[in-house]
């Protein structure tokens, strides 16, 4: 049974049009529980993100704040923006440019002791490179600390 | 010189595509018969472009530290590889090299495509001069690679030492002819469009672009991904990183265009689609280039660019795509109606194959855009990543998968014949690959089993086409298909097998001391320092053993000092059956080193059926053109 021409062009615009809102809807029901929020240590001492739920946190690494642990492949250390402090534990190689007082941005999850456990993280990645959100924060966080003196 | 030749070359091919553009318009309009005249300027457009694309290579190999761009990305001791590729390793240089090969590629429509009539081909070589005059307004008004310094500088700045690879220093090349190929299948839906001649002609001159352009992108895609994994040091293969997604994309749109322009070509059905999946196609291209370029996502490869040019990329962007669509809209409805097909036959087949790849297209599209579209609207920063994409757009690739087995073996117009029991016996090796893979492997992931009882169907049941043909007088495009598509089931034999059976090893060792691994047993054997031409590093030395012989191993750290950068440099062997992989990290005042380490079994066959993929393409190809050369002898 071939269908009259028209008809069927009909049937495809409808199952083209199906299509395109089957992705939106998709899409919209993917996103609602996987998208990594990104924090700064600020928010999560106002008590922004939830507990086991994957999110990134971004600032710097605080001077003097980074011990190896025993297991000589796990690492500790604080990530800290001049109005919060959250501590991170990362068990893995660090990246080659993590870096006591510059930045970083830790992907994870925040455990009920509100420590953050990074499976990620990510580093400048050269003299010119600072991911965005950083960027601006790393600005900021100067620029306050100017004002402060 | 040099420097001032390029530019001028730059000048006169922006006045040139002006001067095309206003001719074309004219042909098309039937005020003035200038059909020579826009040829022939498409071609010397291409040629200043491929000139002043040679000048930015020639102040590249010299190292011309009178070049802003030169101080800015090179060094006078870097290797002279990487000063040459220096040149496109960089924004401004990179953005010459699209603008190069968009004229390049309408010097080359305009030379080859004689095929369609008239009107279509000058309406479409305007279109192209349009896209070349606004890449040409970007360029030299917000990226002038031949800005000089002055005073010049005493030594350069160095390239970032994570480009300097030679993976690197091809694959964004090899990306852009992808791209740019893309922006001919736009132009000639363009300008077919204009003139109102959407016929099989039209998808005949189409289909090779198309075809082109998918095989540099399904190459510059498997090529970027091997890059990261060994390169990036993380031990995986796809990080669903947006600056990947913006070659995913225009690639999911061309699979599609591919096989649409097929049916096109072949039954003249399915023409308002295939001129929109061809304005889609292009359309990623730019979406990918201003993601890339306007340095507005956080990507461990993009690089911090001035606003300004995305900006203008944006505005580009927005001309373009709806220029494109308002002509779509308003011609659409007028496209005389192409013929009608069963609901079981190969255009159904290849329709349901469309839908499949646009859903998939809408999902990674909108995974990639939405953080954008939320800290516009709400400042607050997500970003997206592997979970939504494997979750959302993973079972869609299996379904896309099983349609890759069925679809060959219909036959156009209708379905006469029993493709079940052809199916059934690579149906039976899926079967019986899903049940060992959930009592063997139980640990795996969903997603990994459905993956491997996959392959073990389609890489059988891609040869089933070729069954009961004379191999001689099959034609090269039915062994490109059958080819391409068993390189799809072999990429997905490599996925998934990579994540069911990587066993990884993170621990920090003493010299001397012995890790195992998978079936391996790796020593840390040494530990020294290491010298290369601009950098220094410490290597260790490990052996490897599982039974018989010892491989040795030496990952590195690197230290180059222009720019001052670390980096990792993973050592891998490959085996028949898999590859080590291993890192080496920092020590510890106890003098112990960090070590990781990777048993991957099959995770070669990733990039094997990319590079199949791309060989079942140039047989596809190189079938098409032996036969428009028959034709064009029997005239």
């Amino acid at each position: 049974m071939i269908a009259r021409p028209k008809h069927q062009r009909l049937v495809l615009v409808l199952l083209a049009a199906i299509a395109v809102l089957g992705a939106v809807l998709l899409a919209m029901w993917g996103l609602k529980d996987r998208a990594a929020y990104f924090y700064t240590p600020a928010d999560i001492v106002a008590g922004k993100g939830s507990d086991g739920k994957a999110m990134r946190l971004g600032g710097m690494v605080e001077r003097g704040s980074v011990r190896r642990q025993s297991d000589g492949v796990t690492t500790r250390f604080i990530v800290e923006d001049g109005e919060g402090r959250v501590p991170v534990t990362y068990r893995g190689i660090l990246p080659d440019l993590f870096r006591e007082g510059s930045g970083v941005v830790a992907e994870g999850k925040l455990g009920s002791d509100r420590t953050f456990v990074a499976d990620n993280i990510l580093a400048k990645h050269d003299e010119r490179y600072m991911p965005p959100e950083l960027g601006n924060q790393a600005a900021e966080h100067k620029a306050g600390q100017t004002l402060k003196r | 010189m040099i420097a001032e030749a390029g530019l001028a070359a730059l000048w006169l091919a922006a006045a040139l595509s002006l001067l095309g553009l206003f001719l074309s318009v004219l042909h098309v309009r039937g005020t003035l018969e200038a059909d020579r005249p826009v040829r022939a300027l498409a071609i010397v457009q291409g040629a200043m472009c491929l000139f002043a694309f040679s000048m930015l290579l020639l102040v590249f190999a010299r190292t011309d530290l009178s070049v802003a761009l030169v101080v800015e990305n090179s060094h006078s001791e870097k290797p002279f590889l990487y000063k040459v590729a220096g040149a496109w390793g960089n924004h401004e240089g990179s953005m010459l090299l699209w603008v190069m090969v968009l004229g390049l590629s309408g010097a080359a429509l305009a030379t080859f495509s004689r095929q369609l009539s008239s009107r279509t081909l000058i309406a479409a070589l305007g279109a192209q001069a349009a896209l070349a005059l606004g890449f040409h307004a970007f360029l030299l008004g917000a990226s002038n690679p031949f800005a000089r310094l002055n005073p010049a500088a005493p030594e350069g700045r160095g390239l970032n030492p994570l480009l300097q690879d030679p993976g690197l220093a091809f694959h964004p090349p090899t990306l852009y002819l992808g791209y740019v190929g893309l922006s001919v299948a736009f132009s000639l839906a363009v300008g077919a469009m204009l003139a109102g001649d959407v016929d099989r002609r039209l998808a005949r001159a189409m289909r090779p672009w198309v075809l082109g352009a998918w095989i540099f992108l399904t190459l510059g895609i498997t090529a970027g991904s091997y890059w990261a994994y060994y390169e990036l040091g993380w031990g995986g293969w796809w990080f669903w990183d947006p600056v990947e997604n913006a070659s995913l994309m225009p690639w999911l749109a061309a699979t599609a265009l591919l096989h649409s322009v097929a049916v096109l070509a072949a039954r003249n059905a399915l023409k308002a689609w295939t001129m929109m999946l061809a304005v889609i196609a292009f359309s990623m291209s730019m979406v990918g280039t201003f993601l890339v370029r306007s340095g507005i996502l956080t990507s461990v490869h993009a690089f911090a660019v001035d606003p300004t040019r995305g900006a203008f990329l944006l505005l580009l962007l927005g001309i373009y795509v709806s220029a494109a669509f308002a002509l779509f809209a308003v011609r659409a409805g007028s496209l005389r109606e192409g013929a009608p097909f069963e609901p079981v036959s190969r255009e159904a087949g290849i329709v349901v194959n469309n839908l499949l790849l646009t859903v998939i297209l809408g999902i990674v599209f909108i995974g990639t855009l939405y953080p954008l579209f939320v800290e516009a609207l709400s400042g607050e920063k997500l970003s997206v990543g592997a979970p939504y994409f494997n979750a959302v757009a993973g079972p869609l690739a299996i379904l896309l998968g099983i349609l890759l087995a069925v679809g060959p073996l219909l036959s156009w117009r209708r379905e006469g014949r029993p493709i079940l029991r052809k199916l059934a016996l690579p149906a039976l090796f899926a079967a019986t690959a899903l049940v060992i893979a959930f009592l063997a492997i139980p640990q795996a992931s969903p997603l990994s089993k459905f993956g491997l009882a996959l392959a073990a169907g389609l890489i059988p049941a891609s040869l089933v086409p070729l069954i009961g043909r004379n191999p001689l007088r099959t034609p090269l495009a039915t062994w490109g298909m059958a080819i391409a598509h068993m390189g799809a089931a072999v990429s997905v034999a490599g996925m998934a097998a990579d994540s069911a059976f990587t066993t990884e090893r993170l621990t920090a060792v003493k010299l001397g001391e012995t890790v195992s691994v998978g079936p391996w047993l790796v020593a840390f054997q040494g530990i020294s320092p290491v010298a290369g031409p601009n950098w220094t590093a410490v290597e260790a030395e490990l052996h490897a053993s599982r039974g018989g012989g010892v491989s040795v191993l030496r990952p590195q750290t690197r230290f180059f000092t222009s720019p001052p950068t670390e980096t990792n440099e993973a050592a891998i062997d490959t085996f028949l059956n898999g590859q080590l992989y291993t890192v080496i990290g920092r020590s510890d005042e106890e003098g112990r080193w960090q070590l990781r380490l990777w048993w991957k079994p099959l995770v070669t066959l990733i990039w094997l059926g990319g590079g199949l993929i791309g060989f079942g393409g140039l047989l596809a190809f190189a079938g098409h053109a032996r036969r428009s050369w028959r034709k064009r002898l029997a005239q």
